[in-house]
């Protein structure tokens, strides 16, 4: 492996009361990668997304380990070393404030600077995302500023600290085409920019498969499959990801799709064996007794009992 | 026959100085899909709107089944009503959150008279089956069911009076991937087997080349040339 890990994520675990909504997730984010969190509905995703930041739900106990490289407390690097770019950007800035007030207040919040300094600073960073005419524009509130703009300044608020790592929480989910490669091309550009990782919750796979160079795909609270995008979603090992990648739609004469049967169990009704066997087409009894740790197959990680087994090419799967 | 389902020519939809729809025109014939694409804002959902006449157009023809829709009073649409209807993008906040699936889906027979208390409960039932959902999901409410599930009521809903076309605003752009997939194939299904017309809104380039017969771009209320 080239690099050490700038973020280390050993054993998560995430749970309200007796319910285990993240199951034990075990990764790491390297410096300067963009690692895809990929998931359904309810998989763990956010959740996950949340606690790298130390921002789980209060009635939420974490289990496990989230750390930085030199071992600091994340907490207090919450805005500094790694920072959140939320799903909706208009809830995210304050309808009261102007945004470069914002921006300053988010520079002085970890940076002894004098208000001008930090003014100069958000005037640079509304810049650098391609807001047009920064410095008047700073003085605006965010319900003067469209869509795209908000956004921007969203992401400026998030990269204006220089941070280690970006969590980008379904930046693109309410996006048409456009706006979404708009939005993560200024994410690639700033984070670049700034040298800092991305860590992009997504449930889109060609977001994935265009932006992101690793690839955690979640199921159930776990990872199935974990590993370089090339790998993953080029040549699937975990029935789960085939299945996903089978039910895109096809360009040409439309056909039926192929289709996950089921729907992906409740966190409280979970049992001994893997949570996908109950929709998986390559399930054996083993599957519903014993749940598969991740084992390296074929350049990544892969959690299935079968995972030798899932075929290529995948139309003739599901 | 002689006419398309649905024909709309110069079709014109403005908020106060902003035109949202600018000269479209187009036809979808029974059996057939037709995409409009393109970015939020382009007049996509305006001219969902104005074809089922929600919000009436400032000028141009929808002709219905060789019917001209413009001129109608409300009175005058409303026999025509069942006859197309709409499919929304959010599968909750199309469906009242108090009203359990199965009188969601009996509405529509109830509001169009119908309704029959011998065999009602039973086509209730048959169109839940349609759809794929489990009778059981009828005596839920919207909360209690997937995103997914849903959208199939919702589907089932709006073929409850019997249309011939499907105006569908963004049907599958809030579902994930493998519930968005099931949700195509039974559109697909339900479209071969009762010849139904689909006006189909999306601003997926990947779902509307997978589904549709043809496609209109839209850009600032008019079509892009390809």
């Amino acid at each position: 492996m080239p690099s050490e890990a700038l973020l280390s994520v050993r054993d998560l675990r995430i749970s309200f009361g007796e319910v285990e909504a993240v199951r034990g997730l075990t990764f790491d984010v390297r410096p300067h990668e963009v690692f895809a969190l990929v998931g359904e509905s309810g998989a763990g995703k956010s959740l996950t997304a949340r606690a790298l930041l130390g921002m789980a739900p209060r009635d939420a106990t974490v289990g496990g380990s989230v750390r930085l490289r030199d071992n600091v407390d994340l907490a207090a690097e919450r805005g500094r070393r790694i920072t959140l770019v939320p799903q909706d950007a208009l809830s995210a800035l304050s309808p009261v404030h102007p945004v470069g007030d914002q921006l300053a207040a988010a520079v002085r919040s970890v940076r002894r600077l004098s208000r001008r300094e930090a003014q100069a600073r958000a005037v640079a960073a509304l810049d650098r995302v391609g807001i047009p005419d920064a410095a008047r524009r700073a003085r605006a509130y965010p319900h003067e500023y469209s869509g795209g703009m908000r956004q921007r300044a969203v992401i400026a608020m998030a990269t204006v600290n220089e941070p280690d790592v970006v969590v980008a929480d379904e930046p693109t989910t309410a996006l048409d085409e456009e706006r979404r490669e708009q939005v993560l091309r200024v994410l690639a550009e700033q984070r670049e920019a700034v040298g800092a990782a991305l860590v992009l919750v997504t449930h889109d796979l060609d977001v994935v498969r265009d932006h992101a160079d690793r690839v955690l795909v979640m199921y159930a609270g776990r990872a199935a499959e974990l590993g370089p995008v090339r790998q993953v979603l080029g040549r699937p090992r975990a029935p789960y990801t085939a299945g996903l990648l089978a039910s895109l739609p096809q360009d040409g004469p439309r056909r039926r799709l192929p289709v996950l049967g089921g729907t992906p169990p409740a966190p409280d009704a979970l049992g001994p064996g893997c949570a996908f066997a109950p929709r998986c087409p390559l399930a054996t009894d083993p599957c519903h007794d014993r749940e598969p740790a991740l084992q390296a197959v074929d350049g990544r990680l892969v959690a299935c009992h079968h995972a030798a087994d899932v075929p290529d090419p995948l139309r003739k799967f599901v | 026959m002689s006419h398309p389902l649905l024909d709309v020519r110069d079709l014109v939809v403005r908020y106060g100085p902003v035109t949202a729809v600018d000269h479209l025109s187009f036809s979808v014939d029974a059996g057939e899909t037709l995409a409009l694409n393109g970015p939020s804002g382009c007049g996509k959902s305006s001219t969902a709107l104005a074809v089922l006449q929600l919000r009436r157009p400032d000028a141009g023809e929808v002709r219905f089944e060789g019917r001209e829709l413009t001129y109608l009073t409300e009175r005058e649409l409303r026999p025509l009503r069942p006859r197309m209807q709409p499919v929304f993008q959010d599968p909750y906040g199309s469906l009242s959150p108090r009203q359990r699936i199965r009188d969601a889906v009996a509405e529509p027979l109830k509001v169009h008279g119908r309704w029959n208390p011998a065999n009602g409960p039973a086509r209730v039932t048959e169109l839940l089956d349609r759809v794929g959902l489990d009778p059981s999901c009828g005596d839920r409410r919207p909360h209690e069911l997937s995103g997914g599930q849903c959208q199939r009521a919702g589907i089932a809903r709006a073929l409850a009076s019997d249309p011939r076309l499907l105006v569908l605003d963004e049907p599958v752009s809030a579902l994930d991937a493998s519930v968005r997939a099931g949700v195509l194939n039974l559109l697909a299904d339900l479209q071969d087997e009762l010849g139904l017309g689909y006006l189909f809104i999306c601003h997926d380039r990947a779902v509307v080349r997978h589904f549709a017969d043809r496609v209109i771009e839209m850009r600032e209320g008019r079509p892009v040339p390809t």
